[in-house]
């Protein structure tokens, strides 16, 4: 009977752990909460990948009214590869998360930490699984306020503003977005997803849709931190506990594709944004202005965190270019990107957050010699850097073949250069780092530092050796991004 | 065992070998046995697969499927076979000569450089036998990394700078041009596989196919073709035993390798020598030749005059891969071993004379031939092969040259033959010349004779190695002319 509850419990599970955390104040009872919570909440994910890979989506009728009068969470093969992937890299962080939180965040805190993870956790799952409109906003805001909580918790005195800047920017995001779903709504009288894609196309008045669309497309790209909306990321990876850091650019933003993706293919159809509205050409301008922009700004960066986060900007950057190509090949490379970037991003925040342990908040002076004191760490980050460069045998190469074939598919081979052009900007920000660590005599506050606790380097360097293994094999990120690029290209003509 | 296994295992011995070296960095003599034992090892593996590669077998192997309808793959060709056999007969020789150097000069993490050495052959061992592009790629990429700690070994500020414009020019090309090619091939082919006779053919338009020459040549950034030479002689900050291995054993050999390779199994010599556009490769080449030659005479360093002259042979291999004739392919393939054991004879001599001279520049050598016989006997050795003096080897693929120049029409190139034969005569000869028969003319800071004697063994070696590929040519040229078979 459980295999029917799942899509229920995905969401279930760590929203009922948050306020049991909360009760439970002991640091470790809490933490030992939202680890047993996370590896369940995994779990489900893997039981809904295969369930949805051996028989088709799924679809839950909440509390059991029927869609589309009652809620229903959809789960289909995109959506399941989004949802292992956060809970995946959600679990390893909290996994990580014990010693690097007992430094760095007062004790009593620990509890209101893992109740804002876990809520943030939760609406984050929340919606990628739902199938309606007025749900995703819902699940949105909780994941985004537990945010905002999660960010202020930082050491640095800059949290608090990071966490206010993102609250400002994430809320005019989240009032876009239910203004635009609020247009389909008018339009349609539905807010379910598969309902609103069969009848937006019925619906003649082109302005309205229009604006639906833009308010939609503005608000989500507020969220996925698309250039130049980005402004909010950088603080925000840079001052979040390094915990919090890693999760968020796993995650968050990831989601926040994930619904540009299925609004964009799943509910408009790729033939009306794209033939008819210039949503492509707009996302095309802005993705390769991400990727050079930042990639630039981000090679000016002395502090390290904030150094990955502009980096993170630009590789969104490939990840909403792969979706302006829409066709099978640039989605595939979208969606595959998105899972290769979480793992390459999640490795190297977590790497950083091994760092942070011992040198406080990262710089390039700081981590001088971290080659010579900290090596297992230092070798990590170079392992992570190389996949963001996209060098063969890292995940970062796979993404980056697909996205350049989708482009010389459309005999864009300019576009396929500057692809490749871009990641030479890469090497440039990496090397600052590599260079760094390896180059100098250790820096005064590591000449004694051992190297971090094997609790958190373990989790760590499992993601990095991750990156490894999804550039060398790649049945699972490929077949997924795959499946997922397909089930969203055939929900429409 | 089966020829597939071996070659599987060519690649896996030296990575074995990384982790063992490893292991054992706190005994030196241990951790230098297991260096020898691994490189013999590795020569012992290769060398047994030669009898099948000469019977005409291909053994291939699916290392992993990578991405759909793409895999890493080994598959075992005559041009790979010679490759392999001269880098890993070559590995043994460097490996004594590294010993002595590295002990010599007290060199600091030597357990690293060993690492990195041994990491080294094996991403050589899989460019060598790769069965596709994406397998030829993942590996030059590997080599590159894997020689970046090698080329900054001594950590000083000019090494970070050597480190950057080695890194900067060859991650730069590869990503730039090479990954564009092989993706557009891929695109237009279907397939990365070489196949004799190339894949390429009747799949593209001619302007397109140019356009791809063009990002292939100048991708492969370790052939050196002018523009994208400067990382060669950045890269002179390492230690000698690393400039053997960049000169001689695995990297540039590596690139003209990539480049010997596109040539015949991608676009497939028949189809480049029916279209236009393609015929500016042996121009640029040429001018590499010469323009190089002449900067090596300018230069009073000697590893930097060395260094030049590698820019200028290397091109020797493109422009005779380029006059796209069966002749001059051989005399491409050939020359590729001629080089190797050529100039890693020269760089072991410049190592020993600094090693026990402590001298760098070509005009302090005056008279050292007295102090150092051995060394400059093998140093006259090197450079009159690669003058292509007879009876050496350096005169074999000149030779072949010569003849598919003129097979080809092509007189142009051969008076750049003519031309820059002279040039290497005129840089390497004075050398030779002021070593033996003129005097010394400031008595030396320290009295010294010749180097550590396992780098006199090592030079030894190479020079006799130089001087037996002349000799008994057979079996290189069996694997060369192999190549324009089908």
């Amino acid at each position: 009977m459980i295999a029917l509850q799942l899509p229920a419990l995905q969401v279930l599970l760590p929203l009922a752990a948050a306020p049991l955390c909360l009760l439970a104040r002991r640091s470790g009872a809490a933490w030992a909460l939202a680890l047993a919570t996370g590896w369940a909440v995994f779990a489900v994910a893997v039981a809904l990948m295969l369930q949805v890979a051996g028989s088709g989506p799924i679809s839950y009728a909440m509390g059991g009214w029927a869609p589309p009068w009652g809620i229903e969470y959809r789960v289909d093969a995109a959506n399941a590869f989004v949802l292992v992937l956060v809970s995946g890299v959600g679990a390893l962080a909290v996994t990580y998360a014990r010693e690097s939180l007992a430094r760095k965040i007062a004790r009593e805190q620990h509890a209101l930490f893992w109740t804002a993870y876990l809520l943030c956790l939760g609406g984050l799952l929340g919606v990628t699984v739902t199938g309606d409109a007025f749900n995703v906003f819902v699940f949105l805001e909780i994941s985004s306020l537990a945010t905002y909580i999660l960010i202020a918790m930082g050491r640095d005195r800059r949290a608090l503003y990071a966490s206010y800047q993102y609250l400002i920017m994430g809320t005019i995001g989240a009032t876009f977005i239910v203004i635009g779903v609020g247009l389909l709504y008018l339009m349609t009288g539905t807010l379910n997803i598969v309902d609103l894609a069969g009848r937006i196309g019925d619906a003649s008045l082109a302005r309205p849709k229009l604006a639906a669309l833009a308010f939609l497309t503005v608000g989500i790209s507020l969220k996925l931190a698309l250039f130049p909306l980005h402004l909010w990321l950088p603080n925000a990876y840079a001052y979040a506990p390094s915990v919090a850091t890693a999760f968020l650019a796993a995650t968050a933003t990831k989601v926040a594709v994930y619904l540009l993706l299925r609004f964009g293919f799943g509910v408009f159809g790729h033939s009306q944004v794209f033939s008819r509205l210039p949503l492509g050409e707009v996302l095309l301008v802005l993705s390769i202005g991400a990727m050079f922009v930042a990639s630039v700004v981000a090679i000016y960066q002395a502090d390290v965190k904030r150094l990955f986060a502009y980096s993170s900007v630009a590789q969104i950057g490939y990840i909403t270019l792969g979706a302006s190509l829409a066709s099978q090949t640039g989605l595939t490379a979208s969606i595959v990107h998105l899972f290769n970037h979480a793992v390459t991003k999640g490795a190297i925040f977590l790497l950083l957050g091994c760092v942070a342990l011992r040198v406080g908040q990262p710089t390039i002076e700081r981590i001088a010699g971290l080659g010579r004191r900290m090596p297992w760490t230092s070798a990590g980050l170079v392992i992570g850097g190389l996949s963001l460069i996209g060098v063969p045998g890292t995940a970062g190469f796979v993404s980056k073949w697909y996205l350049v074939l989708a482009a010389l598919e459309r005999g864009w081979w300019w576009l396929a250069a500057l692809i490749l052009l871009s990641s030479l900007l890469a090497v440039v920000y990496v090397w600052r780092v590599v260079e760094s660590c390896y180059f100098r005599e250790p820096s005064p506050r590591l000449a004694q530092a051992p190297e971090a606790p094997a609790s958190m380097l373990i989790p760590a360097l499992a993601l990095a050796a991750a990156c490894v293994y999804f550039g060398l094999s790649t049945g699972f990120s490929v077949g997924g991004a795959a499946a997922a690029a397909a089930s969203l290209l055939q929900a429409l003509p | 065992m089966t020829a597939t296994s071996l070659a599987q295992l060519a690649l896996l011995v030296p990575l074995a070998g990384a982790l063992l070296i490893a292991a054992l960095g706190r005994w030196p003599n241990l951790r230098e046995t297991a260096t020898l034992a691994t490189a013999a090892a590795l020569f012992a593996i290769v060398a047994s697969l030669l009898p099948a590669v000469l019977a005409g077998e291909r053994p291939e192997a699916v290392l992993a499927t990578m991405l759909p309808g793409l895999t890493l793959a080994l598959r075992v060709e005559p041009l790979g076979m010679l490759f392999a056999a001269v880098a890993s007969l070559l590995w043994i020789v460097n490996s004594v000569y590294s010993i002595g150097y590295m002990r010599a000069n007290g060199e600091h993490k030597q357990t690293r450089f060993y690492v990195c050495f041994a990491l080294s052959l094996a991403a050589t061992m899989g460019i060598a036998f790769a069965g596709n592009l994406l397998t030829l790629f993942l590996f030059y990429e590997a080599l590159t990394l894997a020689t970046y700690p090698l080329v900054t070994h001594h950590g000083t500020e000019a090494a970070k700078r050597g480190g950057r414009t080695y890194l900067g020019l060859l991650i730069g090309t590869s990503i730039a041009f090479l990954l564009l090619a092989i993706l557009w091939t891929w695109q237009l082919a279907g397939t990365l596989e070489f196949r004799p006779g190339g894949i390429l053919a009747g799949r593209a338009p001619d302007a397109l196919i140019a356009v791809l020459l063009a990002l292939y040549m100048f991708g492969i950034g370790k052939a050196a073709l002018m523009p994208f030479h400067r990382w060669l002689p950045a890269a002179m900050v390492a230690p000698t035993p690393v400039s053997a291995l960049l000169h001689a054993v695995a990297v540039v050999k590596a690139g003209v390798f990539s480049v010997v390779k596109v040539i015949v199994y991608v676009f497939g010599v028949d189809t480049l020598a029916a279209i236009d556009g393609v015929q500016w490769l042996p121009w640029v080449a040429g001018f590499t030749i010469v323009a190089a030659s002449v900067v090596a005479l300018r230069s009073d360093n000697l590893k930097r005059r060395l260094a030049y002259s590698t820019v200028s042979q290397l091109s020797y291999v493109v422009l005779a891969a380029a006059l796209l004739t069966p002749l001059s392919v051989l005399a491409a393939a050939l020359h590729i071993a001629v080089h190797a054991f050529s100039k890693i004879t020269l760089f072991f001599a410049a190592g020993a004379i600094y090693t026990a001279a402590h001298k760098t520049e070509v005009s302090q050598l005056a008279g050292i031939g007295r102090r150092m016989p051995l060394t400059m006997t093998a140093f006259a050795v090197g450079a009159l092969s690669l003058i292509g003096v007879p009876p050496m080897a350096g005169f074999l693929s000149k030779w072949y040259m010569m003849g598919g120049a003129f097979e080809a029409g092509c007189w142009a190139a051969a008076a750049v033959l003519a031309i820059s034969t002279l040039l290497n005569a005129a840089y390497f000869l004075p050398i030779v010349h002021a070593a033996f028969f003129r005097a010394e003319t400031a008595a030396p800071a320290h009295e010294h004779g010749e180097a550590p004697w396992p780098m006199l063994l090592a030079m030894a070696a190479s020079a006799a190695a130089t001087i037996a590929l002349a000799a008994s040519p057979d079996t290189a040229l069996a694997l060369a002319g192999a190549l324009t078979e089908h």
